[in-house]
């Protein structure tokens, strides 16, 4: 009876492991589509494998001693005194401290190599610069090169190196597309970077991954990584919209804050956007938050208004 | 008035709400009604709500943490169940804003009104009879102290049914907790729940750490102590160190939001970063001060059962100190994806790693007390081979974490998530669990049910992996923390496999209560009755009196010559516990001061939540004057007469000689006598 | 149920037993514990301080605000407080009741004149428009002086119950460990504050 219930909930596991290995396999982080990203899988196995020299060791010997010197087991020794042993305590300390110093050494090596804020280009290969600003609840993209700027869509060429400068207009957030690897926060007035490339065409999902209110759950974007020639159709398309942005104009409208915002483009955008962003913290003036008003809460004298509320923000997401 | 109270603050327009309310107002009038018609208040308030016994303190500890426990899985479930249906653009039955307070509510449960008041209940519970004193230093303080932790707990659960909780994550990062971004009262419940619990949690840890120092029995050298002792004695340093700070951090955010300060703010010279840096500087010793009294429990535990003695006693006394020392200067790797500098983020990395060494060490010393032991399959036994194996997966995955470069790529995600419920609920939790079994005999004076106890134990470990595994898997696909709907629909099925585990812990959850509740019908059975007070066998001084142990603990202090000396008298067939005439105890008398004190810090915390400030006035004079008075009150103790020990000291004897008539006629009962023979 | 049974019984003329611990020796050693913590809170506001300094968000830093001499003035008065209150511990040892309240009588004054300067400095600062919501740095400023002053108005309220006591209680077993206590808490605000003047006050005014 204990005997069968053993056997079925390790068949369960064993199941269960099948199964999640199956859903890992494709997964954004272990078929990455660019050079960091790929880099940082192969790190990730590589520590992974590492620490199995003690993991595997340490769960078998627990569940072989748990059955071996169990108190039925006429067979087996009992010292009950023997708690002490130089060789087997050098041992247990040398062990984790081996592994722990190479994985170590592979930190302080891949810290450098894989440090966000470090150029991807070799010499003379163009870096394009892409200034990404996360807002309540969207995420506003600004090509100085190109002087346009779009709500929750990125495209960029494939096998081009990207450097995605990256702040806030609002609360923290992080910039993320798991695709691609690497992560950093948007914090207002800071200027933080990424460096990021595509080796393969394709959509790829982006989007916050840190909580930033409610919102949040929303604040996903598209990176469309296109051929040289598909980027520059997507820029034509882009230019084609009728509004424009900057500091002054456009700006303030896009800080309300709003849930699930459909993708904008801007087919002019003020040279000096990101820089106004950034700097309007460090101006010695209060900053302006605007209110929230797109949450329940706020329309919860009328239930009517809020049902029509979500209908929308749900037709925004379509 | 009634500042920014009014009767729109109650959130009546919410079913899930409206309904727990009635549950709760019908519970309550149960419970209150029991009592007064059992006529227990008097029983209640002069044995309890006063006491300060440590062991009582201990309990109560317990209780409230298995009520907050309820709320807190009832709250995972929730969130697991929306996440079940809220794929591919669905909404779920949760609207962000209710999601968002369930996550930060669950966490701010879990950590600090779950398994904290586990922690220290059994701290309360089980270092003053380890080390052989008759209290802790400071009675008075320590009943204060649980009642300060009641009110954190109380202004909490008042944030169900009166506003709301916050929505900004159990950190409450800044700024989103600023003013500007949460204009509500939610995170002012945040804080004052925290600061006065707060400020109990660090009176605690002074009360032990003075404890653990001075109250030793005589020849307790300080390595002589039980392996829970040290890792108790460790866990209050950590909180002497870091609550302070957090502290300090919450009192800084207060006068942001209270005072239009800027410390946190985007604007006028705040600094977030910073923010981020301090909460986290308390944060990570956090995480150390829960896990290493759950080390100390497994170190007893697998001695105990394994009967023989912990295999590298300093090897164990040495990692915990290191870990201690170490757990201050890693709390950078709880945000590499700052921005920091390349060498910053690979020290901080490297410090993580290096506290993997001591750690590991630790599972190496469990597992060589298990060789050549002779260990009963009992249940704290199956909670620690399921914490080895559970804690070394999430040891594993946090070295992982620790890495910057991987870290760029996991942060955030559902891979941390697994990550922490896999050390805390694999650590914290199974040792809790183990523990509460071991010690309840000496708490209660019977046995749990090993029954319901094993089942408890299959359905969290189960529970555990298939709620937690599944979130690896997903991570790796770029599910993030805290969404509250997702696009991929492929993602569905595993967070429905995980939504059946955590419906699994509940059932581990209520197999834990229905092992209590048998385990008190029958407390009367031969069974189940602890009638020696050493039901285990045990190694240490705790089951050297009575269980459930007298009100002074010893009725003749023990005097100790080495580690495991309780054993070692056994063997050697002395006398346990010192001889001779009984003499007068000096023991504490009961305080109303920490009650009342507490009362009034509720209503201060209440009062300041909702801006009203005249009652807040009320509460800080109130929780002053009553203060002063405890001051001027000389009489706060009193000596219990030999006469009065000698009786309770008879009885015990008498119940003694029973259970060994009892086990004469009944070996096979008595596991503990069944032992392999030394080889 | 037992300590019902007893709870009538009292004995204060009790001879001490062997596990009778030393309460008063204990007592002195758990307040040291809490300064140590105190001390983490004061280290957590100087590091933020420390952060905030050139958050100043074009208001004046410490050079345009700090009146060193009045400050001065404060510190001297603080600092004389700390040796009045020694000798009157040295009073206590003596078992002089009189000398102990005599010497805690001008340790007070004193402490309520550096309250005083910090009260005329705060108000002075906020009346030309440079309150602790102006910037960073003034909130850190606030903040890290204002909970020192606090706590020194909490070590006075202390040395008015410590003379209530003494007049109605004089030197006992109980009184005598608060008294010591409450010499680790002056000494510690009194180190506390020779780092907030050198840091805060003299740092910023160069």
């Amino acid at each position: 009876m204990r005997k069968n219930l053993y056997a079925k909930a390790a068949g369960l596991l064993l199941l269960l492991s099948l199964f999640l290995l199956l859903g890992g396999c494709s997964s954004a982080l272990m078929d990455p589509k660019g050079q960091i990203g790929e880099e940082q899988r192969t790190l990730i196995l590589t520590a992974f494998g590492i620490m199995q020299i003690v993991v595997i060791p340490v769960i078998g010997m627990t569940l072989f001693f748990a059955w071996r010197y169990r108190r039925g087991n006429h067979n087996a020794a009992y010292t009950p005194d023997w708690a002490h042993n130089t060789w087997v305590e050098v041992v247990v300390w040398l062990i984790p401290c081996v592994i722990v110093l190479f994985l170590a050494g592979l930190t302080w090596y891949t810290s450098n190599s894989l440090d966000p804020h470090k150029p991807i280009a070799e010499d003379g290969e163009e870096t394009m610069e892409i200034q990404a600003v996360s807002m309540d609840w969207k995420w506003l993209f600004i090509y100085p090169e190109q002087g346009i700027a779009t709500v929750n869509e990125l495209a960029f060429p494939a096998d081009t190196p990207v450097r995605f400068k990256v702040s806030s207009a609002s609360v923290m957030n992080s910039f993320f597309i798991p695709d691609l690897g690497s992560q950093i926060y948007a914090m207002a007035g800071m200027d933080n970077d990424v460096h990021l490339i595509a080796d393969e065409e394709g959509t790829y999902p982006g989007r916050s991954t840190n909580y930033s209110g409610s919102g949040f759950s929303g604040m996903t974007f598209d990176a469309h990584v296109t051929s040289e020639d598909g980027f520059d159709e997507w820029v034509a398309e882009v230019k084609e919209s009728s509004k424009s942005i900057s500091f002054d104009d456009g700006y303030r409208e896009l800080l309300k804050p709003s849930r699930n915002h459909p993708v904008e483009y801007f087919s002019e955008v003020s040279p000096t956007l990101y820089d106004d962003i950034l700097n309007v913290y460090h101006s010695g003036e209060p900053v302006e938050v605007l209110p929230d008003e797109t949450g329940y809460k706020h329309a919860s004298s009328d239930h009517q208004e809020q049902d029509g509320d979500m209908a929308m923000n749900a037709e925004a997401a379509e | 008035m009634f500042g920014k109270l009014g009767l729109d603050s109650i959130p009546f327009y919410d079913p899930i709400i409206v309904s727990l309310m009635i549950m709760t107002a019908l519970g309550g009038a149960v419970v209150l009604g029991g009592v007064t018609y059992y006529r227990k208040w008097g029983y209640l308030w002069s044995e309890w709500v006063t006491s300060v016994d440590h062991k009582k303190i201990g309990i109560m500890y317990f209780i409230v943490a298995l009520v907050m426990l309820v709320r807190g899985i009832g709250e995972a479930l929730m969130m697991r169940a929306q996440l079940a249906i809220a794929s591919g653009g669905a909404e779920g039955f949760l609207p962000p804003e209710h999601y968002d307070q369930l996550f930060t509510t669950h966490g701010v449960i879990m950590i600090f009104f779950v398994a904290m008041p586990m922690v220290i209940g059994l701290m309360n519970l089980i270092v003053p009879l380890q080390i052989g004193a008759r209290d802790v230093a400071y009675p008075f303080l320590n009943n204060l102290s649980f009642w300060l932790f009641v009110s954190g707990a109380m202004i909490v659960n008042l944030s169900l049914f009166i506003g709301e909780f916050g929505t900004t994550g159990w950190l409450a990062y800044a700024p989103l907790s600023g003013i500007e971004y949460s204009p509500g009262v939610g995170v002012d419940y945040w804080i004052w729940a925290l600061q006065i619990s707060g400020v109990g949690t660090t009176l605690t840890g002074i009360n032990f750490f003075v404890t653990i120092l001075k109250m030793r029995a005589p020849g307790m050298k300080m390595f002589r102590m039980p392996i829970f002792t040290w890792t108790s004695l460790c866990a209050n340093v950590l909180i002497i160190a870091s609550f302070p700070i957090l502290t300090a951090t919450i009192a800084l955010l207060t006068l942001d939001r209270y005072l239009g300060m800027n410390f946190f703010t985007n604007d006028l010279g705040g600094n977030v970063m910073m923010y981020v840096n301090l909460i986290w500087a308390w944060g990570h010793p956090e995480v150390y001060i829960l896990i290493l009294p759950a080390f100390g429990v497994f170190s007893e535990v697998v001695a105990t059962y394994a009967r023989k003695r912990l295999f590298g006693y300093h090897t164990m006394v040495w990692a915990t100190v290191a870990i201690t020392i170490l757990s201050f200067v890693v709390w950078l790797h709880h945000f590499f994806t700052m921005g920091a500098g390349a060498n910053v983020n690979a020290f901080f990395g490297i410090m993580t790693m290096i506290i993997a060494i001591p750690t590991g060490v630790k599972v190496f010393n469990w597992l060589f007390t298990m060789y050549r032991g002779s260990i009963e399959m009992s249940v704290p036994m199956l909670w620690l081979i399921g914490f080895i194996i559970v804690f070394t997966i999430g040891g594993m995955t946090g070295v992982m974490l620790s890495v910057p470069a991987a870290n760029f790529v996991l942060h955030n995600s559902l891979f941390v998530i697994a990550h922490f419920h896999n050390v805390i609920i694999g650590g914290v939790v199974f040792g809790m669990m183990a523990g509460m079994y071991y010690w309840f005999p000496k708490a209660f004076g019977f046995k749990l049910d090993e029954k319901w106890g094993k089942r408890s134990f299959w359905c969290w470990l189960i529970g555990f992996l298939m709620a937690f595994m599944p979130l690896y898997v997903l991570s790796f696909d770029g599910a993030v923390r805290r969404m509250s709907s997702y696009g991929p629909t492929e993602w569905q099925p595993m967070m429905i496999v995980a939504f059946i585990g955590a419906c699994i812990i509940l059932m581990g959850i209520l197999s834990t209560l229905i092992m209590v509740a048998v385990s008190i019908k029958n407390r009367h059975s031969m069974k189940y009755a602890d009638m020696s007070g050493d039901p285990w066998d045990g190694r240490t001084l705790e089951w050297a009196t009575s269980s459930p142990a007298p009100f002074y603990n010893f009725a003749h202090l023990p005097k100790i010559s080495g580690i495991d000396d309780f054993w070692r008298q056994k063997q050697e067939g002395r006398e346990a516990i010192g001889t001779g005439p009984y003499q007068d105890i000096h023991m504490p008398r009961n305080t109303i001061a920490g009650p009342v004190i507490s009362l009034f810090s509720l209503i201060f915390g209440f009062a300041l939540v909702w801006h009203i400030w005249w009652l807040a006035i009320v509460g800080g004079i109130g929780m002053f004057v009553a203060f002063i008075a405890r001051v001027a009150n000389d009489d706060i103790d009193y000596y219990v007469p030999a006469a009065e020990v000698e009786r309770i000291e008879n009885e015990h004897k008498q119940r003694l000689e029973e259970y060994r008539e009892w086990v004469k006629q009944h070996p096979e009962e008595a596991s503990h006598l069944q032992v392999r023979m030394q080889g | 149920m037992a300590s019902e049974a007893v709870s009538n019984h009292d004995d204060h003329a009790h001879p001490e037993t062997h596990d009778h611990h030393d309460t008063g020796s204990i007592k002195v050693f758990g307040f040291w514990v809490y300064l140590m913590s105190d001390l983490v809170i004061f280290g957590t506001l100087f590091a933020t301080f420390a952060v905030l300094l050139r958050g100043t968000a074009g208001g004046p830093d410490g050079s345009e605000i700090f009146d060193l001499p009045l400050i001065l003035a404060g510190t001297f008065a603080l600092l004389i407080s700390s040796f009045t209150y020694g000798m009157a511990v040295l009073a206590m040892t003596a078992e002089k009741v009189d000398k102990v309240k005599k010497w805690l009588w001008i340790t007070f004054v004193l402490g309520a004149a550096f309250i005083a300067m910090e009260i005329y400095e705060f108000q002075h600062l906020i009346h030309l428009g440079y309150g602790p919501d102006r910037s960073a740095f003034l909130s850190a400023f606030f903040t890290l002086v204002g909970t020192h002053g606090l706590h020194v108005t909490f070590g006075l309220v202390w040395i008015l119950v410590v003379l209530y006591q003494l007049r109605t209680k004089g030197l006992n077993d109980m009184t005598r460990p608060r008294i010591l206590c409450l010499s680790l808490f002056w000494h510690f605000l009194d180190i506390v504050w020779i780092c907030v003047f050198s840091f805060v006050y003299l740092m910023g005014a160069l």
